[in-house]
């Protein structure tokens, strides 16, 4: 009779499969949800999708304005032209475009080295030059160059350095300090505060004053120290932002452990002999991970903001590296003549926030089903 | 015949609820009508539709409901009206009141300003005759010293005191009818006996309808004029309160006046040895105190009580709440600090810290209240019941745990195949079963069974009562069955204590104590519970008790 029984046991409908339901039903929610994988997946993977390095400066293009046909424009050509053959030490006889080539004649006083090309090829516009024709007498010489094409679809910013693979790039650090720095504060403040509030009495009096000691500490002026003894460091970043952050979270995780420990299952599991720590891995901290979602969720953005916040100040990123919040800053500073430059990371940094909050509310709802 | 005109009547009500599980009708085409002046009782089992039937008729469903047919007030149709000229209706001329007095009071104001609110709302009356006016209200209701107590704040009240100045409050305004929602379900029984004569007394008085939903037969006989009796959104039966009682025609009525828990259990042989005994035993909070604020208040709650329960036998712990039984329950498991000494069989336990106390948890388990707080939400069923095991047979294959799992689940009348399910997909006699396996799991010596019943139907209960009584026949246990509810006890215990505050009052076997009560106190319990008498002024007579 059992054995038959045990072959036939039936699937229930765990809490996390009910919430994933509902959660699915809340559109927004849902589009955010889509819409975060999407930016996951742009900042990873974009950096080696662009054309551009991140780091590459393109001194011809500084400070360009985002556009969707190729650089360089028609009426760039001259003026990249006339600075290379400045630098060639030539005069420029005249010039002339067939499609996608220049051809020009050059003369000097006196014998022009073949080599000059080089100078051609080291400019971001021209590619590919070479010699067509030489006078006997060595002293002109028609030169021809493709023209590169070039895409800065978010321009450029004022070091000739491509937005959208920096734009991209700084995104994959927001999100990896967001990321991480969030699961550095959830794990510490999970795990202090289920104790301080499984525990309780004395312990959870201690517990909670240390708490309230490292709350009173003002969060830059510990940036600021931490910066002057270890200098500047990423991981640096994720330590301050996170041991800043875990304070939040180990006094919202206590008062739920305090109140979860009033529940009549957790004085069940206590009837039935079971240790404590097997009541905070099977009951307490189970019990808990709603809240705990809901928090990071929300946790997320915070710390990207952080981030934002320190790097905008210049105590975060250092170049050549970069984040929503350097360029933001570097943003802010050009807001007059060239507005892309704050507008492309600005907006990227806050849809993302957007769907995070989206999600952390969807969340909310979907773990705590309350009549609304 | 108490009745008037009708004035409220409810035509072919549906509501439906949007769930995950697609749209659950929860009430199916209802038909009644309420006449001016008379009760009308609305009984039924949880989940029978009979307070969404008054929810959906006042348009306080949940966001996800939604409700059609006719609601008919002095000819006009409540589903149909804008939600101001609700508002003039409701609180006004139909108001309700609710099972919790806790939760139905803010907290943050005095019930004076709760009580004004609502007169000075409908009444356009000034601050100063509001006041007078709810003075008057605290005053009819029976609040002793109302001037004083206008100024109280919800939580210096008693449950009863909450439940009066929240019919104070339904009552601000003359209304025509009263709808009353198990308002008396969370009180005990000798304040439920109160706050019925009130309303009894008041409807004499002011000469309003009410309609009285609640699943206690009890109740409706002696206060109703009228009965439906509603099972799964649906009316079975209607009729004439003493009509109902004396020839119920439906077979479902029948089986709810049926549900009575019946039988008496037989005090075991005197060989029997004694398996629990404690003496003496007294359980001190402290309340408050600390760094700044002075010495604590000292709150005994269990003062001084001796017990010995013998193998089989079931031991009655009766008394209102507040009285300390769950405690004195729990302080024998060690589950509080106490003081006096607790022998498990010949081992004094009373000393034993934790890890001490491990390998005897076995022997002595407990069995809750609330079927619904004391299942993790988080677990499937078959991790519940076997969680005992983790503890006690750490050497068990997860195979063999599951193998045990499926066998208590079937000892407690559930389909094993349901063991990977999550508690919230049982009802709640099903989640006490499965609170029950859990405790049977280990193969106890001793259950604490902590108001078990309280929490469920009739129907239920008396399935839970005849569980409990073959599980102890079958293991040889012996019980600790506290509750409030002496019908239920009447049929478990063999013996019974009646506690109050702290105290023991009186103790002794089942019957006597039924029989010939000796102290006052347990008269008045006793009263309260087994009258028959009706709480209507107009009929004193006592209805004729039902074979």
């Amino acid at each position: 009779m059992t054995e038959l029984a045990i072959t036939h046991a039936v699937p229930g409908r765990s809490f996390w499969g009910d919430a994933w339901a509902r959660l699915r039903a809340n559109r927004a929610a849902m589009v955010s949800l889509v819409y975060l994988g999407l930016m996951a997946v742009a900042c990873i993977v974009g950096p080696l999708l662009v054309p551009h390095q991140y780091t590459t400066i393109y001194p011809d293009y500084v400070r360009i304005p985002p556009s969707l046909s190729p650089y360089p424009k028609p009426e760039m050509i001259e003026t990249a032209l006339g600075d290379v053959l400045k630098r060639m030490r030539v005069d420029v006889k005249e010039w002339r475009q067939e499609s996608d080539r220049i051809f020009v004649t050059i003369t000097s006083s006196r014998e022009i080295d073949e080599r000059n090309t080089r100078y051609i090829d080291r400019s971001d516009t021209f590619d590919d030059a070479r010699v067509e024709e030489k006078s006997p007498d060595g002293k002109t010489m028609v030169m021809s160059a493709a023209i590169k094409q070039q895409h800065f679809l978010f321009g450029t910013d004022n070091t000739g350095r491509d937005l959208l693979s920096r734009t991209l790039m700084a995104g994959r650090v927001s999100l990896a300090i967001g990321l991480l720095a969030g699961v550095v504060a959830v794990v510490i403040g999970v795990v202090y505060g289920a104790t301080a509030g499984f525990l309780g009495g004395r312990i959870d009096e201690a517990m909670m004053r240390v708490v309230d000691v490292l709350y009173s500490l003002p969060f830059i002026f510990f940036v600021i120290m931490l910066v002057v003894f270890f200098g500047r460091n990423f991981v640096l970043m994720f330590l301050a932002v996170g041991a800043v952050l875990w304070l939040d979270m180990a006094r919202i995780v206590r008062g739920q452990a305090l109140s979860i420990r009033r529940q009549e299952y957790v004085q069940a599991a206590e009837a039935l002999g079971v240790s404590r720590t097997g009541i905070l891995a099977r009951h307490i901290v189970p019990n808990l991970l709603g809240v705990v979602v809901i928090y990071m969720t929300l946790l997320v953005p915070q710390v990207i903001i952080l981030e934002s916040f320190l790097s905008f100040l210049g105590l975060g990123v250092q170049e050549p590296m970069t984040s929503w919040g350097v360029l933001i800053s570097a943003g802010a500073k050009n807001i007059g003549t060239a507005n892309w430059l704050l507008l492309f990371p600005a907006f990227f940094l806050v849809s993302t926030l957007f769907a995070l909050n989206f999600v952390g509310d969807g969340l909310r709802d979907a773990l705590d089903p309350k009549d609304r | 015949m108490a009745g008037g005109d009708p004035i409220l009547a409810v035509r072919d009500l549906r509501v439906r609820f949007r769930t995950l599980d697609g749209v659950v009708e929860a009430v199916k085409g209802v038909n009644l009508q309420v006449n001016a002046g008379e009760t009308v009782a609305i009984v039924g089992e949880s989940g029978s539709g009979k307070s969404q039937t008054m929810m959906a008729a006042m348009s306080l469903l949940a966001s996800n409901g939604s409700a059609t047919g006719a609601v008919d007030y002095r000819g006009r149709n409540l589903l149909e009206l804008s939600k101001r000229e609700l508002n003039r209706i409701r609180g006004s001329r139909i108001s309700m009141i609710f099972q919790e007095p806790m939760t139905s009071l803010d907290p943050l104001y005095s019930i004076g300003s709760q009580l004004m609110e609502p007169i000075r709302r409908h009444r356009k009356l000034g601050a100063k005759e509001a006041r007078a006016e709810a003075i008057r209200l605290l005053d009819l209701v029976r609040i002793p010293d109302p001037q004083r107590r206008f100024k109280s704040y919800p939580y210096e009240l008693s449950g009863g005191q909450r439940q009066r100045v929240m019919i104070a409050m339904a009552l601000a305004n003359n209304p025509d009818i009263l709808i009353a929602d198990e308002p008396t379900t969370a009180l005990d029984v000798t304040v439920q006996a109160q706050i019925l004569t009130l309303l009894a007394e008041l409807q004499q008085k002011l000469g309003m309808a009410i309609v009285f939903i609640t699943h206690d037969l009890g109740i409706v006989r002696r206060f109703a004029d009228r009965v439906y009796v509603m099972r799964a959104g649906e009316v079975m039966e209607e009729g004439e309160t003493e009509q109902i009682f004396a020839e119920p025609r439906h077979s479902y009525t029948k089986m709810l006046l049926a549900a009575e828990p019946s039988g008496r259990k037989e005090p075991p042989p005197n060989g029997f040895p004694v398996i629990l005994e404690g003496r003496n035993v007294e359980v001190t909070f402290s309340i408050g105190g600390g760094f700044l604020s002075g010495p604590p208040m000292i709150l005994r709650a269990v003062d001084k009580v001796s017990l010995a329960l013998r193998q089989q036998q079931t031991i009655g712990i009766v008394g209102e709440s507040g009285s300390g039984k769950s405690t004195l329950g729990r302080a024998l498991l060690r589950l509080l600090p106490s003081e006096g000494v607790v022998w498990l069989g010949v081992k004094d336990i009373s000393k034993a810290d934790r890890e001490a106390m491990r390998p005897l948890r076995r022997q002595l388990q407990l069995v809750f209240q609330d079927p619904f707080g004391s299942l993790s939400p988080r677990m499937t069923v078959g991790q519940i019941v076997t969680e005992g095991l983790l503890v006690h047979e750490p050497a068990l294959s997860r195979a063999e745990r599951d193998r045990r799992a499926a066998e208590a689940l079937q000892e407690v009348g559930l389909d094993p195949a349901m063991r990977n399910r999550y508690p919230h997909e049982f009802s709640g006699g099903q989640r006490q079963r499965i609170a029950i396996a859990r405790a049977m799991i280990l193969k106890p010596r001793v259950v604490v069974l902590d108001e078990p019943t309280s929490a469920l139907d009739r129907s239920v209960q008396k399935q839970i009562v005849e569980l409990l009584r073959n599980l102890q026949s079958a293991y040889e246990l012996s019980y600790l069955f506290i509750s409030h509810d002496l019908a239920v006890v009447r049929a478990m215990a063999d013996y019974i204590i009646v506690m109050r505050q702290g105290r023991v009052v009186e103790q002794g076997l089942t019957d006597d104590i039924f029989d010939n009560p000796r102290e006052e106190y347990t008269r008045t319990l006793m009263a309260a519970a087994v009258d028959a008498k009706r709480f209507r002024l107009g009929k004193l007579e006592p209805v004729e008790q039902r074979k």
